[in-house]
């Protein structure tokens, strides 16, 4: 399974080669809502007293839309991104050593340079440092399970953790999560705003999870799902998942010369 | 067959669930871990312009307020710009102002809170002003992906009445679910604000 290729063209690279976007009036692409989760979603119950049932109502792009929020290196820590150590009190944090890498792209193809990207998860036994969780599985003294990054000039992030276990939750009697990261992405403008899961190929609990399959669309449930990168792996310490998010595509404009939007 | 497009398909959304606090605002998980936080104080001495509270709930079908609910706000300073460099509006610049927040509700009355300044009037792309406005985008366990909307002025009355965005709602009763009411609370300025995710008074949701 090959769950993180879109239509291909770089075999390589697994996706599409960038191309430069069209130009227009600098206001993202129409969000294709047939590949999310629709507000409604029965199956997962938490979602039918917590769904509006209007209609949304369509808004042309403003500058309101297509500005967004810019954040830098000052921002950050020098251990952000790595959560084996971020919270490290006596020790390493209990789990399978894991790298998370990959790059945030638009739906051009192009990176997403300097962008926020944050990633919260469940230790190795599926427990949340959270005060609301009561899970029976105990909290790891070594692990926070929070981290966050800025994507380089290419769009590219990685970061280190331990692998999350899953967990039972209430939904149905007996539903679990299948292990998953949550992550938190910006982009340039605020309707790029993503905040969505990543989850690892071959578990088996992907296909009965009732979140996981509130998404309509099989490819973009694949989509979700990272493959086993074994020569990303760092030899007798860690393996790596890799997971590539993209985010809305932008029609460029041209101000003072210089196109914006890019 | 025609050429290929070739475009990438956009990530698709997944809850923040339960537990978003634990990445976005750690403290309100029970826990610290990073050196610097994010937070619901937009606000540094130096920054322009009225100070206000934004002071508000989200309702779940019951009428019930959300507790688990994290909101972000995006906004101009008080002269109108903002902070990101597609806006290349007249108003200053103001570097320690970034414009955005974010903030969870509390645990036990789902309240959120903001502290921030009132933005200026917005220019847009072909030179309308816009009424002064907060832009909201809320997630939460139950929510599937971010919903946005909007905060408008109960005080700007007039800049409301002729705001573009606020005339593409058809029903006038829908418009006034994106007015923040006004009042002054031991001398301070308070915006009050009610998001209704379902019932008679939905508040209007954008799919910007």
């Amino acid at each position: 399974m090959n769950a993180q290729a879109p239509a291909l063209r770089d075999p390589r690279l697994n996706r599409p080669e960038p191309f430069t976007p069209p130009l227009g009036d600098g206001g993202f692409f129409q969000r294709d809502r047939s590949i999310h989760p629709p507000a409604h979603a029965p199956g997962y119950k938490s979602s039918v007293l917590r769904s509006p049932r209007q209609a949304l109502l369509s808004l042309e792009n403003s500058i309101s839309e297509i500005t967004g929020p810019v954040f830098g290196h000052n921002d950050l820590g020098p251990l952000d991104n790595d959560l084996i150590r971020n919270y490290a009190k006596d020790g390493d944090p209990v789990g399978e050593r894991i790298i998370v890498h990959g790059r945030v792209l638009d739906e051009t193809g192009r990176g997403v340079p300097n962008t926020l990207v944050e990633f919260w998860q469940a230790n190795a036994g599926g427990r949340y440092r959270h005060k609301k969780d009561t899970y029976l599985a105990p909290i790891d003294p070594n692990f926070g399970g929070c981290g966050r990054t800025l994507t380089d000039d290419t769009g590219y992030y990685y970061f280190r953790t331990v692998k999350p276990g899953p967990y039972p939750w209430r939904n149905y009697v007996n539903s679990w999560r299948p292990a998953h990261i949550h992550f938190s992405v910006f982009g340039s403008g605020f309707a790029q705003r993503l905040i969505t899961q990543m989850y690892f190929e071959g578990d088996p609990l992907i296909p009965v999870c009732p979140i996981l399959t509130t998404i309509p669309d099989k490819d973009a449930l694949d989509r979700l799902v990272a493959p086993l990168d074994l020569n990303a792996s760092t030899p007798f310490d860690s393996l790596a998942y890799r997971f590539d998010i993209v985010l809305r595509g932008q029609r460029s404009t041209y101000f003072e010369n210089r196109t914006a939007g890019n | 067959m025609p050429q290929p497009l070739n475009y990438l398909k956009e990530t698709a959304s997944q809850t923040a669930g339960p537990y978003v606090h634990i990445g976005l605002i750690p403290a309100m998980a029970g826990f610290d871990i990073f050196e610097k936080n994010f937070s619901n104080v937009l606000v540094t001495p130096n920054t322009k312009g009225e100070r206000i509270t934004l002071e508000g709930k989200v309702l779940d079908g019951t009428g019930s307020p959300l507790r688990d609910v994290l909101l972000e706000i995006w906004q101009a300073n008080a002269a109108g710009r903002y902070n990101h460099p597609a806006d290349r509006s007249a108003g200053a610049l103001e570097d320690e102002f970034r414009g955005w927040g974010r903030a969870g509700s509390d645990f036990d009355s789902g309240l959120v809170t903001f502290e921030t300044v009132k933005p200026g009037a917005i220019t847009d792309k072909t030179g309308r002003k816009c009424a002064p406005h907060i832009n909201v985008w809320i997630v939460a366990r139950g929510i599937n992906i971010g919903l946005n909307t909007r905060l408008y002025f109960s005080d700007e009355e007039a800049a409301n009445a002729a705001d573009p965005v606020l005339n593409l709602i058809e029903q006038p009763v829908r418009r006034a679910t994106l007015i923040a009411k006004r009042s002054e609370r031991a001398g301070k300025i308070v915006y009050s604000f009610t998001i209704n995710l379902q019932g008679p008074e939905e508040t209007v949701f954008f799919d910007v």
